[in-house]
C-alpha cells in the first residue's frame, strides 16, 4: 500500500526540543477504516507525535502524510481532512456549545444550512443535545469531551486523531466516549489515530496497537498479536515471606520463560498456564520463609505487553490500569 | 473492538478554506458575543473615563481657566475619550484561548493565521467606538457643544476608534509573547506615559521644562489636539493631518511587534 493510499503515514519522523529527542524515528502505517492505538506513557512521546500528525508541530526529520497529504509541506490539505481532539478539552466557556459548533462550522466553509443539518447529526451521533444551547461553562467534565469530539467532526473529517480521550473521566463517561469512537469508525469507516496510556482502552478499541516508550515504537501489532509475542499464558504470584528466595526457586523452574516485578508480588511467563501452575505451587510450598498467599492464572494482557518490552510498572490510577512513565523529562512541551 | 477496516462512505459536508473575510468576522462575532456575557472586563473601561471626566472638571477647572483655556469641559471630553478608548482590547480573553487550549483548535482548523489578531482587532474597534459614546453623552450633559456638527461628532468617534484600535497591537503583542494574564494586565502601564506626559490637564503653551519635551514626542499630545479642534475650532487640518499621522506610528510599531508575536506563537518550529 503506497502513502497515498494510507490514511497515516510516518516515516523515520524525529522531534527534538533543544537536547530532548521527544519521537526518535517512529515509522509507522495506518490504513483507511482502522483504528490504531498509540500506547505509551506519560511523556514517552504520543502527543508530540500527535501535534506533529495534525499539523500543530514540524519533524526535526523524516516525513509523514495524514489523507495522502505530507503534514509538513501541505497543512492546509491536512488540516480539512483531519479531525482533532487534543488531549484536554479545548473550548470556550463563555460561548455555547451550538455556538461553538456553527463557528467551528464557518471555519470549515460550510454553509449555515450545511452546518445546520451537521450540527442535527452530530447531536445524535455524540449525545450531546439538551446541554447545546447552554453556556459550556456549567458542562461536566464528560459533556465538554463529548462537545470537544462533536467540534473535530464538524468538518466529518477522514482521520480523527483523539490524544488521551479518556483522561480524566469518570468510569461512565468514558464508557461513552469508548462507545461513540467505535460508532465513528465503524458505521462512519473514520480512521481513527488513538492515544493513551490505558491499556484498557487501546485493547477495547484499537485495531492495531504501537507502543512508545521513551520517543521510541517498540512494540506493534494487533492486540492478540502482542499478547501472544510475549508468551501464551500469565501465572500471578503473590507471597508474604522472602520474595528474593522466592524468585531464585522460580527461576530454576524450566517451565517459567519469565519473571516481571519485584516485591510480594510476581509475574511469570510460561507457556502452558494449566500444566506449570501445579508444578509453581508446589515449588514455591517448599521454599523455606516464603508463604502463598494467592496464585492465579490468567491469559497475557496489554499491562504484559508492556512490561515486556519497556521494563515499566503498571499501576492503577482509579482510571482502569495506567501506564506509569519514567521519563518526565521527555514531557511533551 | 472492531474487527478490521471499515469502507470510508461519502463524506457528508464538503469543507473548504472559508477565505479571509468570513475568517475575519467569523473571529470577530465570537469576540463581540463574548463582551456582555464578561461585563467585568468592560466597566472599567466605561467607569474610569466618566470618573476622571468628572473629577478633573471639578477640581481643575478654575486652575485650568487661569493658564488660557477657555472651555475646559471641551478641553477635558477628548482627554476623557482617551481614558474610554486606549488598552480596550481581547488580549485577556486571546490568553484564556491559549492557556484553555482553545488556540490550537483554532490552528487546527483552515483559518487564515492573520484572521486569528485581525478578527479580535476588529471587535476591538467596535467595542471602542461603542465606549465613546457614554463619555459624549456626559459631555453634552455638561454643555460640550462640536464646532463641527454631527459629522464633527463622527470623525472623532472614528479618530477615537483607530487610536484604539492602534494600541491594541501593545497588548497582543504581550499576550502572543507570554501568554500570561499577569503579563497583559500589566501592559496598562504604558497606558500612564502616554497618558500624563502630555496636555492632558494643560494647553502646551503652560508646559514647561522636561515635560513640555516630552510631550512634544508624545504622540497623544497630537491626538488630543486634533480631537480638540473637531470640538472647538472645526475642520482645521493643520491639526487634524498630525493626529492622524501619531496613529499611524503608533500603529505602525505596535502591528509590527503583535504580528511578530503572532507569527512566533503559530510557528511550527
Amino acid at each position: 500500500m503506497t502513502a497515498s493510499e494510507l490514511a497515516i503515514s510516518v516515516e523515520g519522523i524525529v522531534r527534538r526540543f533543544g537536547d530532548v529527542v521527544a519521537v526518535d524515528g517512529v515509522s509507522l502505517a495506518v490504513a483507511q477504516g482502522e483504528v490504531y492505538g498509540f500506547l505509551g506513557p506519560n511523556g514517552a512521546g504520543k502527543s508530540t507525535l500527535t501535534r506533529i500528525l495534525c499539523t500543530l508541530l514540524k519533524p526535526s526529520a523524516g516525513r509523514a502524510t495524514v489523507a495522502g497529504y505530507d503534514v509538513d509541506s501541505e497543512p492546509g490539505q491536512v488540516r480539512l481532512r483531519a479531525g482533532v481532539a487534543l488531549q484536554e478539552a479545548a473550548l470556550d466557556d463563555l460561548q455555547t456549545g451550538s455556538e461553538m459548533l456553527a463557528l467551528q462550522g464557518r471555519l470549515y466553509g460550510l454553509t449555515t444550512k450545511a452546518t445546520r443539518a451537521r450540527v442535527k447529526e452530530l447531536t445524535e451521533l455524540v449525545d450531546i443535545g439538551e446541554a447545546l444551547d447552554r453556556r459550556i461553562g456549567t458542562y461536566s467534565g464528560g459533556m465538554k469531551r463529548r462537545l470537544d469530539l462533536a467540534l473535530a467532526l464538524v468538518h466529518d473529517p477522514e482521520v480523527l486523531f483523539l490524544d488521551e480521550p479518556t483522561t480524566g473521566l469518570d468510569p461512565v463517561s468514558r464508557a461513552k466516549v469508548w462507545h461513540e469512537v467505535r460508532r465513528l469508525n465503524t458505521e462512519l469507516g473514520v480512521t481513527v489515530f488513538l492515544t493513551t496510556q490505558y491499556l484498557e482502552e487501546a485493547d477495547e478499541l484499537a485495531d492495531r496497537v504501537g507502543i512508545i516508550n521513551q520517543g521510541e515504537l517498540v512494540a506493534e501489532g494487533t492486540p492478540t498479536e502482542l499478547k501472544r509475542s510475549i508468551g501464551t499464558d500469565v501465572v500471578i504470584v503473590t507471597i508474604a515471606g522472602e520474595p528474593l528466595k522466592a524468585r531464585h526457586v522460580l527461576e530454576s523452574l524450566d517451565l517459567v520463560d519469565r519473571i516481571e516485578g519485584s516485591g510480594s508480588t510476581l509475574t511469570l511467563s510460561v507457556s502452558d498456564g494449566p500444566s506449570a501452575i501445579s508444578p509453581i505451587a508446589v515449588a514455591l510450598a517448599a521454599v523455606p520463609d516464603v508463604t502463598v498467599i494467592e496464585l492465579s492464572l490468567r491469559r497475557p494482557s496489554l499491562d504484559d505487553v508492556f512490561l515486556s518490552v519497556t521494563g515499566e510498572h503498571i499501576i492503577d490510577s482509579g482510571q482502569g490500569a495506567a501506564i506509569s512513565g519514567s521519563q518526565q523529562s521527555q514531557e511533551t512541551p | 473492538m472492531s474487527t478490521g477496516t471499515t469502507p470510508r462512505s461519502a463524506r457528508r459536508v464538503e469543507p473548504r478554506n472559508a477565505g479571509f473575510l468570513s475568517d475575519l468576522l467569523t473571529v470577530a462575532s465570537r469576540a463581540l458575543r463574548a463582551i456582555p456575557r464578561e461585563p467585568a472586563a468592560v466597566i472599567p473601561a466605561l467607569v474610569i473615563p466618566l470618573f476622571f471626566f468628572v473629577v478633573n472638571i471639578g477640581a481643575l477647572e478654575p486652575v485650568a481657566q487661569a493658564t488660557g483655556v477657555q472651555d475646559f469641559r471641551a478641553f477635558q471630553l477628548p482627554v476623557a475619550i482617551i481614558f474610554a478608548v486606549t488598552g480596550v482590547s481581547r488580549a485577556s480573553g486571546l490568553v484564556t484561548d491559549i492557556s484553555s487550549g482553545y488556540f490550537d483548535r483554532l490552528l487546527l482548523t483552515p483559518i487564515r493565521r492573520s484572521a486569528l489578531l485581525l478578527g479580535l482587532m476588529v471587535a476591538d474597534l467596535v467595542l471602542v467606538m461603542a465606549l465613546c459614546v457614554p463619555v459624549l453623552i456626559l459631555g453634552v450633559i455638561v454643555g460640550v457643544n462640536f464646532a463641527t456638527g454631527l459629522p464633527g461628532v463622527i470623525g472623532f468617534v472614528i479618530i477615537a476608534g483607530l487610536w484604539g484600535l492602534a494600541f491594541t497591537g501593545f497588548p497582543y503583542a504581550i499576550a502572543l509573547r507570554t501568554g500570561s494574564a499577569a503579563a497583559v494586565n500589566s501592559s496598562f502601564l504604558l497606558f500612564f506615559p502616554f497618558a500624563f506626559l502630555t496636555t492632558s490637564f494643560l494647553p502646551k503653551e503652560a508646559l514647561t521644562g522636561w515635560l513640555a519635551a516630552i510631550a512634544d514626542y508624545n504622540p497623544i499630545t497630537y491626538l488630543l489636539a486634533a480631537l480638540r479642534s473637531l470640538l472647538t475650532a472645526g475642520w482645521v487640518w493643520t491639526d487634524l493631518w498630525p493626529g492622524l499621522l501619531a496613529i499611524v506610528v503608533v500603529g505602525a510599531v505596535s502591528f509590527t511587534l503583535a504580528f511578530g508575536a503572532l507569527r512566533g506563537r503559530v510557528s511550527r518550529g
